[in-house]
């Protein structure tokens, strides 16, 4: 399943990255330390996290996301928007708590 | 073989930069054909060693060497150092401010997954001066004239 398809029936946002949404989604990891993601996220998946700040990118980088879903309408600034678009790391926002999110993602993966 | 050594600075309380050392060990690696295993350990220890020289460090200084034997990561800086290593190692205990864990940082994790990762790991820290990790890889590396 590709990020687009995600962003279509999960009804995301699109924040940046909207050119990179032909990569495959392998999974997702939901979590907000970012040492328990770095840990154990694995290439390929999305990351599900209420965390906005600039330093999501780096962990976005380092562990090959394919992309990050803020939940609950969380909005990161101009800077981590700047950094995403530099380091080729869609981020998507829904409305939905974690939860809901993770729920839904986790039915259309196994689809 | 002869491989150059690297060094990247960390800066102090920059989360805009907070993550391009490790990223840069990562594409060395990667350049080097280092196998998948082995870029994803060095990956998470480099990042753990690189955050908490961004919070605690008051700036430090990656540097990577490598030779036929291993990966050899090392990252000092000139923070506060830490009183009690075997506390500190240990899962859970951190002395992150408030403002730090709600960035989800300071969870404790970092010191144990730089364990959990590295094929050896050494700590040493002196109160007032600073702290140097030295952070081996050796399982799955091998050069391609190997």
């Amino acid at each position: 399943m590709t990020l687009a398809d995600v962003v279509q029936r999960l009804e995301l946002k699109v924040l940046s990255g909207s050119e990179l949404l032909e990569r495959e989604v392998t999974g997702g990891y939901t979590g907000d330390l970012l040492s328990d993601v770095m840990a154990n996220a694995d290439t390929g998946q999305v990351w599900i996290t209420l965390q906005a700040h600039i330093n999501i990118v780096a962990v976005g980088v380092l562990r090959e996301l394919t992309g990050i879903i803020l939940i609950k309408d969380r909005t990161p600034d101009e800077a981590t928007l700047t950094k995403a678009k530099q380091e080729n790391v869609p981020i998507l926002q829904s409305d939905r708590p974690a939860f809901e999110i993770s729920g839904l993602l986790f039915n259309l993966l196994n689809e | 073989m002869h491989y150059p050594r690297h060094e990247f600075p960390i800066k102090e309380m920059d989360f805009v930069r907070a993550g391009e050392a490790s990223l840069q060990v990562k594409k060395i690696l990667r350049e080097m054909k280092a196998e998948n295993d082995l870029v994803r350990r060095a990956t998470i220890a480099c990042y753990e060693a690189e955050i908490n020289a961004v919070v605690y460090g008051r700036d430090g200084v990656m540097s990577l060497e490598v030779d036929d034997e291993g990966i050899y990561i090392y990252v000092e800086d000139k923070g506060d150092g830490i009183p009690d290593i075997e506390q500190a190692m240990m899962e859970g205990f951190s002395t992150a401010t408030e403002e730090i864990r709600e960035m989800g940082f300071g969870a404790g994790m970092g010191l144990p997954n730089i364990m959990k990762n590295a094929d050896e790991f050494t700590i040493s820290s002196a109160v007032g001066e600073g702290t140097r990790l030295k952070i081996i890889f050796r399982s799955g590396w091998t050069t391609e004239e190997a």
